[in-house]
């Protein structure tokens, strides 16, 4: 087999496998830092369950979340030896600093958050919460530097020859400011908040069809909603700002995007089609006149670069590209319509059954956006793993037999599906049984 | 800064990552290997779990920073070991990832079975990483195989040599008694005892398989004692020294100060270790000429100075604060483990 393709495989599979924790960790951070600090506020014991019960569900998808990750950051050696040696000037930082600032900060603080509620003081507790918050924030920061320099590559010049022809950096902050190290930040964060609002609301809508835990998932469901509403907004926003910012320094990618296959003034937004990169076309198009060329340029009648542009060779593969950026498109105008139209609906949110079920319906579609808009922003990179650098076909570990990434895939295969089903089956057993009574959450006796 | 001083300081710096590595998650790994030994009740299982459950995590950010610093400083080392290494590396991830889920999932149903499950997934997931770090160092002290474009030029079973074996026997009977020591300061009663059992046989074959390793590295590893200046022979002495402290205090019921004996016996190895290989990384066994080196040295191998340089600035900012925090949160759950009956 081929053992690019294998090491694709197996990249994909490892990285869609851990995208699925971080960000929802990310965003319920920050929830559980709101509902401490409503906490330390009015010492409303109902506040302490729900952190309680939240950190339970948070332990969990954080510790898949590291496990998952410890792979990561070591694959780049392992099955992209030829890359690491060109990008490690450059790529190497953002991961180092990754650990010294961001792993280590969340990493000691959570072992305050599960094992220190009757060590420490209350403050000290919510200062941990909001530690591990700011950590993993950080590290989805440095992550998305290394990342995006990969997307938009920055302050670097080519020396060498050989197996010793890479980028050297040049410009340390420009390197991690690349251009789309912002939009790309900005974006992926308000999707992890909106990922986590819709879980703590999914789980909440469920207890309120199930009349159980009433004023503990009315509490929840409100926080969950309010967050979604707000991320769902700026995720419309950021996610403006980058698509701009595509079509401006990876203008292959926005072409394949768009299914845009010649140059146009006056270019469409494609709401929903069918590329066909044969015929050059997209079938049965749905679009909006001239609104790509006034949303890149703020001028319908503007000019955009298409695939005509681009040599054959450097073609991303549209289709992979269209339909995940286009569906996650569409996932994102469900989440500003499910969320408003809960906050809409008043005080009859928590009793509308119809309503409750779409919001517990819609649990896992953040996620499916996230991996989504994933696969969009790495398929439209291609044929590039370092965009007009250095091209994803000669960067594999060139040692490493065929057979032995074959092997680790059925193995990484095996491993990870046993765990998503080890940890659904907790969180669902977690979530059936509910947040502890009242009366058993321990007063917490404020040490120092 | 000149490049040449970058390097080394960055040589020193990967080794105090790897070391504080050794030291930390050490403890927890031994703690790990030891489970079933020590562990006979749930009840002392638990404890085993609650005594390193808050520190593991951290611990193990030592190693994916040193990693991600290996690939800032030394991309061409990161690139030829991980990937030279492959199956082995893919072992311990493995490894690693089943002993992190482990902590977590354990406690959460109250099967005896489900348990058992946990704590053998947390002994192998102990055991395996324990033994496979020592055999690594055992193979960049011996040198591999190198092309002359610096790839890997072994296989699987090029890593499995006798010389080899023994230093990750070597690592496993430190990590136990680091482990063990850590136990004991940790623990009551039964468990302390087997604790403490387990510390002095693990020292024992600790004091043996490290003098085995030096004379089998005199035979098998020759190059690591050529050009070195008499004075590093102070090293192999404050070893010995250190060790035979750890066995004193443990004899004198003091295993605060053994604990801190250890870790300095572990960070006096990892001195040893990195002496004897300066200035490579990852010497080649076999004759080849890579930039004028034979292996990857911190000379041929390394980032360019712009990039050592923010390193360093990073680590200057960010290890002091790191430190002051991670040190407070020990103190935090400092003493021995309580279990609370309606915790976990």
């Amino acid at each position: 087999m081929d053992p690019v393709l294998l090491a694709r495989i197996q990249f994909g599979l490892t990285a869609a496998f851990h995208f699925l924790y971080p960000p929802v960790t990310i965003g319920l951070a920050w929830l559980i830092v709101y509902i401490g600090w409503r906490y330390l506020r009015t010492a409303d014991p109902e506040y302490e369950r729900m952190s309680a019960f939240w950190i339970k569900l948070f332990a969990m998808l954080f510790a898949v979340g590291v496990a998952t990750g410890i792979t990561m950051e070591f694959q780049f050696g392992t099955n992209w030896s030829t890359y690491s040696r060109f990008v490690g000037d450059i790529f190497g930082s953002p991961l180092a600093a990754e650990g010294v600032f961001a792993f280590f900060l969340e990493s000691t603080f959570l072992g305050v958050l599960i094992f220190g509620r009757r060590r420490v003081s209350r403050g000290f507790y919510w200062f941990s919460s909001l530690m591990v918050a700011i950590g993993s924030t950080l590290s989805a920061f440095w992550i998305i530097v290394a990342n995006s320099w990969q997307q938009t590559p920055t302050a670097y010049r080519i020396v060498g020859e050989g197996v010793f022809r890479r980028a050297e950096l040049t410009n340390f902050l420009a390197a991690v400011f690349n251009p789309s190290t912002l939009p790309r930040y900005t974006h992926t964060v308000v999707a992890s908040l909106l990922t986590g609002a819709f879980f703590m609301a999914g789980i909440s809508a469920w207890y309120l069809l199930k009349g159980r835990h009433q004023e503990f998932a009315r509490r929840s469901l409100q926080i969950g909603l309010v967050a979604a509403a707000l991320a769902s907004l700026l995720i419309l926003v950021t996610g403006h700002f980058h698509s701009v910012q595509v079509a401006l320094t990876q203008p292959a990618k926005m072409a394949a995007f768009e299914g845009l296959f010649r140059t146009e003034s006056g270019a469409d937004l494609i709401i929903w089609g069918f590329p066909d990169t044969a015929n050059q076309t997209v079938r049965l198009k749905i679009a909006l006149p001239g609104l790509l060329s006034f949303l890149i340029h703020f001028d319908p009648k503007a000019t955009v670069a298409g695939l005509d542009q681009i040599p054959r060779e450097n073609w991303p593969p549209v289709e992979l590209a269209f339909y995940p950026y286009h569906l996650m498109v569409l996932l994102g105008g469900w989440f500003i319509l499910i969320s408003w139209l809960g906050l809409l609906l008043g005080n009859r949110r928590f009793t509308h059954r119809p309503y409750l079920w779409a919001v517990l319906l819609s649990l896992p579609l953040p996620w499916l956006s996230l991996e989504l808009g994933w696969m969009a922003a790495e398929f439209g990179r291609q044929p590039w793993v370092v965009y007009g650098l250095l091209r994803t076909q000669e960067a594999v570990s060139v040692v490493v037999p065929a057979e032995q990434v074959l092997a680790t895939i059925i193995l990484f295969g095996l491993i990870y599906s046993l765990l998503l089903a080890l940890v659904i089956f907790l969180l669902t057993r977690e979530i059936a049984r509910g947040p502890e009574p009242l009366a058993v959450v321990p007063a917490q006796e404020v040490v120092r | 800064m000149s490049h040449a001083l970058l390097q080394n300081i960055w040589f020193v710096l990967i080794g105090v990552l790897l070391t504080g590595y050794a030291i930390l998650d050490g403890f927890d790994l031994g703690a790990g290997v030891l489970l079933p030994l020590v562990a006979r009740s749930d009840r002392e299982r638990r404890t085993v779990f609650q005594a390193i459950g808050p520190f593991w995590d951290g611990n193990e950010v030592w190693l994916l920073t040193g990693g991600g610093a290996l690939f800032a400083a030394f991309p061409h080392v990161y690139a030829t070991v991980f990937s030279g290494f492959y199956l082995a590396l893919m072992l311990v991830l493995f490894a690693l990832i089943g002993r992190a889920v482990s902590f977590e999932f354990r406690s959460r149903v109250e099967s005896p079975r489900w348990r058992a499950v946990w704590d053998g997934v947390l002994c192998a997931g102990s055991l395996v990483p324990a033994l496979l770090l020592g055999v690594a160092v055992g193979n960049i002290l011996r040198g591999v195989p190198l092309t002359p474009e610096m790839e890997y030029a072994g296989t699987f079973f090029t890593l499995l040599n006798p010389f080899s074996l023994l230093v990750g026997l070597t690592g496993l009977s430190m990590f136990v008694t680091h482990g063990a020591i850590y136990l004991m300061n940790k623990t009551n009663g039964a468990l302390a005892e087997r604790a403490g059992r387990w510390a002095s046989r693990g020292w024992i074959a600790l004091l043996i398989l490290t003098i085995a390793t030096g004379a089998a590295a005199w035979f098998d590893a020759p190059a690591r004692f050529q050009g070195k200046p008499a004075v590093i022979w102070a090293l192999p002495a404050a070893v010995l020294a250190l060790m035979a402290w750890t066995r004193i205090l443990l004899a004198q019921g003091k295993p605060g100060r053994a604990f801190l004996a250890s870790s300095l016996t572990i960070a006096g190895l990892m001195s040893l270790f990195g002496a004897a290989c300066y200035p490579y990384l990852l010497p080649a066994r076999n004759a080849v000429d890579i930039a004028g080196y034979q292996g990857l040295s911190i000379y041929n191998a390394s980032a360019s100075p712009l990039t050592l340089q923010t390193m360093l600035i990073i680590a200057l900012i960010g290890v002091p604060i790191m430190l002051v925090y991670t040190a407070y949160i020990y103190h935090v759950f400092r003493g021995k483990v309580v279990l609370e009956e309606e915790g976990y």
